[in-house]
């Protein structure tokens, strides 16, 4: 399904912190039912970027620019702000499964309690709701589940569980934070796999951040190449394996392990830390 | 050169004891790299802290140049320790917040190097075998970049001249392009000082890109072990292939998440291992026997050795009561593309 009708667009967002700018003129668009990946190193922007559109920036940020879910604006307000005038919800899921728990919450009762952060939903829905979630993100008996502690949980079992949260409030649109770089080879192809079938289930647009190529090969429909806080490509994603056009995007794939054969020297990884690489169209000369 | 022979290692917890390592026979040759991968709790670090001997084994040899250097300690030691180095996933935790990048480098020199100029131009050459600019050597850990961190880490590792290091996730911490340095990093040196390298890692296309040979493990057992680009490009074990395939592709062209086949479930408990082949609760190919019996790690084709009962063995003719042809003809190695 190639919905191409943007649900969120972004204009012209730059975020600063204490005068550094982090972002800087970044505009683009999200379309429902698509994975669009966030892509750039360590640095460049990626998670403040989501945390602004999620509406989850922290205060010292100061935010500039347009970001409108479904035609209404809804930068610098907070989730909750968003629920009252009643705008969809953008719901974020981070990295580390364990920090995004409460340890001494059972799994149920952290669901629950995000269930009824509507301020509509009676305990005994919001307990039936929670297990449908958790049924959702495919956990194993569920019923089981609900009434363990985050610890007696794996690591990817966790990253569900964080996953079932943020799906809570029902989102139109998720971004996801490195949802898998903390995770195993195997259970990174679940989570992966996971997103993605929920995406297309429920319809919602997924914002994947990521540092990892491989994810990117994997799951996005379009990639948005980020560096210093600036948007360098927004290509579709065979297009951008294909060739990235600038020579950034083109160092970062030369970057990745993966172009050894069996004959022949092992092949050098592309530096991607030239400074001419920093520059725009045209300067890839070196 | 470095020898693991039957290596067993525990861990007593409040919940039992794991036998992380469960009989590891490995070696490694002068100048070549080994690959360690697996699923995380299987049990690569509590191998390469053994290999340190950070961890004493409960049962089981280490063998240095054929000298048994398992359960030397104190003086004797030291020729030993100096020889076999590590390097730490997280370079932000395996180096001292208080001690600056020149003091840090210089720290493992104190014992063998006692003059002080001759240890700064030591130090100093340490920096620029690794990248360090000079003018970092008086900076804190916390202002440094996590890739100058891993070069500290790194030109630690290689100041006592060892022969061997082990490199336990070095880069997983890095993003593509710290990475990438690292890993150029860790392929010259090993060219200019010939040294040795057990890399574990997590990351499949960082392990083909860097080991000559890669070993599999699961459970804490070695399932696979051959040469690079039999075990990554065409798995025998059937885990092995699992992992090979979760791996992410290269391009979109080799493989999309929404329609691959992913390995179902977990690693099962280490505090109670399946009996007979550990992978079977997860092995497609898996036969009433395997429930029964464990493999053992035998010689399979192209010089590989694997550990499972439907491996055939290299000349299948020969020894026709090992395998039976049926189940022989699942167990083709699987191709990939690149
Ligand atoms: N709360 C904050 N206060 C000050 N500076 C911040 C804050 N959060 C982020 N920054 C800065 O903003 C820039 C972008 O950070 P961001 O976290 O978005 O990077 P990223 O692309 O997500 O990197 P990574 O891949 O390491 O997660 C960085 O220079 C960072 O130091
Ligand atoms: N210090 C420890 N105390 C108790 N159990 C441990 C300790 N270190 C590792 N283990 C256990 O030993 C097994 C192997 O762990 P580890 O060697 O860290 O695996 P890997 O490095 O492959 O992820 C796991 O079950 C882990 O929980
Ligand atoms: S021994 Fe049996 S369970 Fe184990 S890997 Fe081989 S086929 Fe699978
Ligand atoms: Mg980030
Ligand atoms: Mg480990």
């Amino acid at each position: 399904m190639k919905a191409n009708n943007p649900l969120i667009v972004v204009r012209d967002l730059s975020i600063a912190f204490a005068g550094a700018k982090a972002v800087d003129g970044l505009s683009f668009t999200v379309a429902a039912g698509e994975v669009t990946a966030l892509v750039g190193e360590s640095g460049s922007g990626k998670t403040v970027s989501g945390l602004s559109i999620a509406g989850l920036a922290p205060p010292e940020a100061r935010i500039t620019g347009r970001v409108t879910l479904a035609g209404a604006d809804i930068l610098g307000r907070t989730p909750r702000e968003r629920r009252l005038a009643g705008h969809p919800a953008v719901s974020m899921v981070f990295q580390d499964p364990q920090a995004a728990l409460n340890p001494v919450l059972t799994i149920g009762e952290q669901i629950v309690e995000a269930v009824r952060a509507d301020g509509r939903t009676g305990a005994r829905a919001a307990a039936a709701r929670a297990l449908e979630l958790l049924d959702l993100v495919r956990i194993p008996e569920p019923g089981r589940r609900f009434s363990e502690y985050p610890h007696r949980l794996s690591g990817g079992m966790r990253q569900r569980v964080v996953i079932a949260l943020a799906l809570a409030a029902s989102p139109v649109a998720l971004v996801a934070d490195e949802p898998t770089t903390a995770l195993d080879v195997t259970i990174q192809a679940q989570i992966l796999q996971l997103l993605i079938r929920l995406k297309d289930e429920l319809g919602m647009a997924l914002l994947l951040i990521t540092h990892d190529l491989g994810v990117v090969a994997e799951a996005a429909d379009r990639v948005l190449l980020m560096r210093d806080g600036r948007l360098l490509e927004d290509r579709g994603v065979r297009d951008f394996f294909d060739g990235p056009r600038h020579p950034y995007g083109r160092a970062l794939l030369a970057a990745r392990p993966g172009r050894r054969t069996r004959r022949g020297p092992r092949p050098r990884l592309a530096d991607t830390s030239a400074p001419c690489l920093i520059g725009g169209e045209g300067s890839g000369a070196c | 050169m470095l020898t693991i022979e039957k290596l067993r290692v525990t861990h007593r917890t409040r919940n039992g004891t794991v036998l992380a390592v469960d009989g590891v026979d490995l070696t490694l040759r002068r100048g070549e790299t080994l690959g360690l991968v697996g699923e995380s709790g299987c049990g690569k670090s509590t191998l390469a802290r053994a290999v340190m001997r950070l961890t004493p084994p409960a049962s089981g040899r280490i063998l240095l140049d054929g000298t048994d250097v398992t359960r030397l300690r104190g003086r004797a030691a030291a020729p030993f320790t100096a020889r076999v180095q590590m390097v730490f996933q997280d370079p932000a935790a395996s180096l001292d917040p208080r001690y600056t990048v020149a003091r840090a480098i210089a720290e493992p020199l104190l014992p063998t190097v006692r003059d002080a100029a001759e240890r700064a131009r030591r130090v100093a050459a340490l920096m620029d075998d690794v990248g360090l600019a000079r003018a970092l050597a008086d900076r804190l850990p916390h202002q440094l970049s996590g890739g100058q961190r891993q070069r500290v880490a790194i030109a630690r590792a290689i100041a006592p001249r060892p022969d061997v290091v082990v490199l336990d996730e070095p880069v997983s911490a890095l993003d593509v392009s710290l990475q990438a340095q690292v890993l150029n990093l860790l392929v010259d040196l090993q060219e200019r000082h010939g040294l040795a390298y057990l890399f574990i890692g997590h990351d499949i296309g960082v392990v083909r890109h860097m080991a000559d040979r890669v070993a599999v493990m699961y459970l804490g057992r070695i399932v696979e072990i051959g040469d690079w680009s039999d075990v990554v490009d065409e798995p025998a074990h059937p885990y092995t292939r699992a992992l090979m395939a979760a791996a992410p592709a290269a391009n979109p062209d080799a493989g999309r998440a929404a329609t691959r086949t992913v390995l179902a479930g977990e690693l099962p408990s280490p505090f109670a291992p399946p009996p007979g082949c550990a992978f079977h609760t997860r092995c497609p190919l898996a036969v009433e026997r395997c429930r029964r019996e464990a493999p053992a790690l035998r010689d399979a084709a192209d010089g590989r050795r694997v550990a499972c009962h439907l491996a055939p063995a290299p000349s299948a003719e020969t020894n026709p009561a090992q395998t039976n042809p049926t189940e022989a003809n699942n167990f083709r190695p699987l191709r990939r593309l690149p």
